[in-house]
């Protein structure tokens, strides 16, 4: 098990990081930033696959495999729809 | 350090760097497929190092979800990205949410307070982004009133709702009592109708606002489901998506001279949802004036410089096609066009973007507010299309107003400006227009956008 200090030392340095680089995108982008960063965190069906695959009662199987498909939905949706949504910006020239 | 540990720390980093790309429109596509390699990596890197590769049922989760996934993302129209980005988000809530369920119901009575502390706060907080998001979309997609829902004793309710979480938190931590199944599904019920009742007294020109907030909460459920578990992966992304939404919410706030506060907050009173008594005085005594009548054709013909204005009104009328014919024609016609797009214009952060983009429209013609409010001074035709609050001069006198204050773009410096609004009624904020009683430099084209800028390319037209 990992020591909690070192968990919320992670959390603390991903969330500073995070910050510097978002705040970097320019307002044209914020659509595809938002539902970019969106579909990154349906990253919660790693969570959703090892407790699915550790639980023993049938019902706790059940909301386990609920929450794969959501998180699924949420991150195949997701990134999708950006590349939809990205691709449609282009320059001048190729119009 | 393992194996697991250091390709954890390749995929964040891989994130960080797919995220940094997406700050530029020629980088953006490669940055998103990285950020979508990285995922696909966490979900190899779980089912190998979990040993889930023999479990069928877990497989047929993933592979419905993707295909729910897709057909929702191939279907989804531009206009609808907002409640789709937040139908989405609320699913991610929802994992969450069931994660932390599974993990409480997996707890033993050696299980740490910190590691129970933080199964139920995951509880709490995807609960809230599910139903708060659910609502969201509701409103986005007009299917619940878009305008503020206040309840009797909204407020009272809210923060009875605050301490019976305060209170289940602390008892779920304790992992004493041995009720904790029925503790955490209370836990639930509670935090869904926070998320409700958060939503619901919001109106529609705050959605940028609260769409931005719902994408943080997720991310924030997704890292507090991972201290719950200790994954370092999970933590550090969730982290990242948090942080995001934290940066957009702030730039909407500051965009609209609104505080979070006050929007998180339900009003005290309901007025008249989007127009105050003041202004509904106004737009009787003008509602019968018919527009000026000055010849648009011979400013759409004298122009050499053009900047486009659109809102929320272009999206209602889906005007975007129009719009860009239009563009396209005045550009023939050898006029300089651009659009000036202000931050909180439509539904969500960047929205007129995308719709311009749909229509054709390059990236490199889409100005900011800073970059915009330098070209007005050397513009001869300012044409805003469904646009209001955001052009509002009332914002740098008017004070007291709800939008005093707010950074603007300052159609009035150009010299002629023709508004295409569907009515002469003052925008979402309530507050009066003075630009509709500029004759002489300013001509109003009142009805639905699509109609109206129609009119106006084709007047463009008869001219060569």
């Amino acid at each position: 098990m990992i020591p909690i200090w070192i968990l919320l030392v992670v959390f603390a340095a991903a969330t500073a990081v995070g910050y510097k680089i978002i705040g970097d995108v320019p307002s044209l982008l914020h659509t595809p930033l938002m539902s970019g960063l969106n579909a990154l965190s349906g990253v919660t069906i790693s969570g959703a696959l090892v407790s699915t695959a550790l639980a023993v009662h049938t019902g706790n199987r059940i909301l386990g495999i609920v929450a794969i498909v959501l998180a699924m939905i949420n991150v195949v949706g997701g990134f999708l729809v950006t590349h939809r949504m990205l691709r449609m910006f282009r320059k001048k020239e190729i119009r | 350090m393992d194996g697991y540990t250091i390709i954890s720390i390749a995929i964040i980093l891989m994130v960080l760097e797919g995220i940094r790309l997406m700050n530029s429109p020629r980088t953006a596509v490669i940055g998103n497929t990285l950020i979508a390699a990285g995922i696909l990596g966490v979900i190899v890197l779980t089912i190998i190092g979990g040993g889930i590769i023999g479990k069928t049922d877990l497989w047929v989760g993933l592979a419905v979800g993707t295909a729910f996934g897709v057909v929702l993302a191939m279907k989804v129209t531009m206009t609808q990205m907002p409640q789709l980005v937040a139908l989405l988000n609320g699913l991610g809530g929802g994992a969450s949410m069931l994660i932390a369920l599974m993990v409480i119901g997996a707890q033993t009575s050696k299980t740490s307070v910190m590691s129970c502390f933080t199964a139920a706060l995951a509880l709490s907080v995807g609960s809230i982004t599910l139903s708060g998001s659910l609502i969201a979309a509701g409103k986005l997609d007009r299917r619940i009133r878009q305008t503020p829902v206040i309840l009797n004793g909204h407020t009272v309710i809210t923060q009875i709702l605050l301490a019976g979480t305060a209170l289940l938190l602390l008892l779920l931590s304790g992992n004493i009592t041995g009720q904790t199944i029925m503790l955490s599904v209370l836990l639930m019920a509670i935090s869904l109708m926070l998320g409700v009742l958060g939503t619901l007294h919001i109106g529609g020109a705050d959605m940028p606002i609260t769409i931005s907030l719902l994408n943080s909460l997720s991310g924030l459920a997704a890292a507090i489901v991972g201290l719950a578990i200790a994954d370092l992966l999970l933590i550090a992304v969730g982290a990242i998506v948090g942080a995001g939404g934290i940066i957009l919410t702030i730039i909407m706030c500051r965009a609209m001279n609104r505080r979070l506060w006050d929007i998180m907050n339900p009003p005290k009173s309901v007025g008249k949802p989007g127009l105050s008594p003041t202004a509904t005085a106004y737009v009787d005594a003008q509602k019968d004036q018919q527009p000026p009548a000055v010849a648009s054709d011979e400013w759409l013909r004298s122009a050499k410089t053009v900047v486009i204005v659109p809102g929320y009104g272009m999206a209602l009328a889906q005007a975007q096609q129009q719009v860009g014919q239009l563009c396209e024609i005045l550009e023939e016609k050898g006029k300089n066009v651009v659009f000036a797009i202000h931050p909180v214009a439509g539904r969500m952060p960047g929205h007129m973007n995308i719709l311009l983009a749909e229509a054709g429209i390059p990236y490199d013609k889409l100005c900011d507010l800073e970059q915009s409010n330098t070209l007005f001074q050397q513009t001869d035709l300012v044409i805003v299309i469904g646009a209001n609050d955001v052009i509002n001069s009332a914002a740098r006198t008017a004070e007291g107003t709800p939008i005093y204050g707010m950074p603007i773009l300052n159609v009035d410096e150009a010299e002629r400006v023709i508004i295409c609004n569907k009515d002469r009624r003052p925008g979402y904020a309530g507050v009066a227009n003075p630009l509709y009683d500029k004759d002489g430099s300013v001509l109003l084209l009142l009805g639905n956008a699509t109609e109206t800028v129609k009119h106006l390319t084709d007047e463009l037209k008869k001219f060569c």
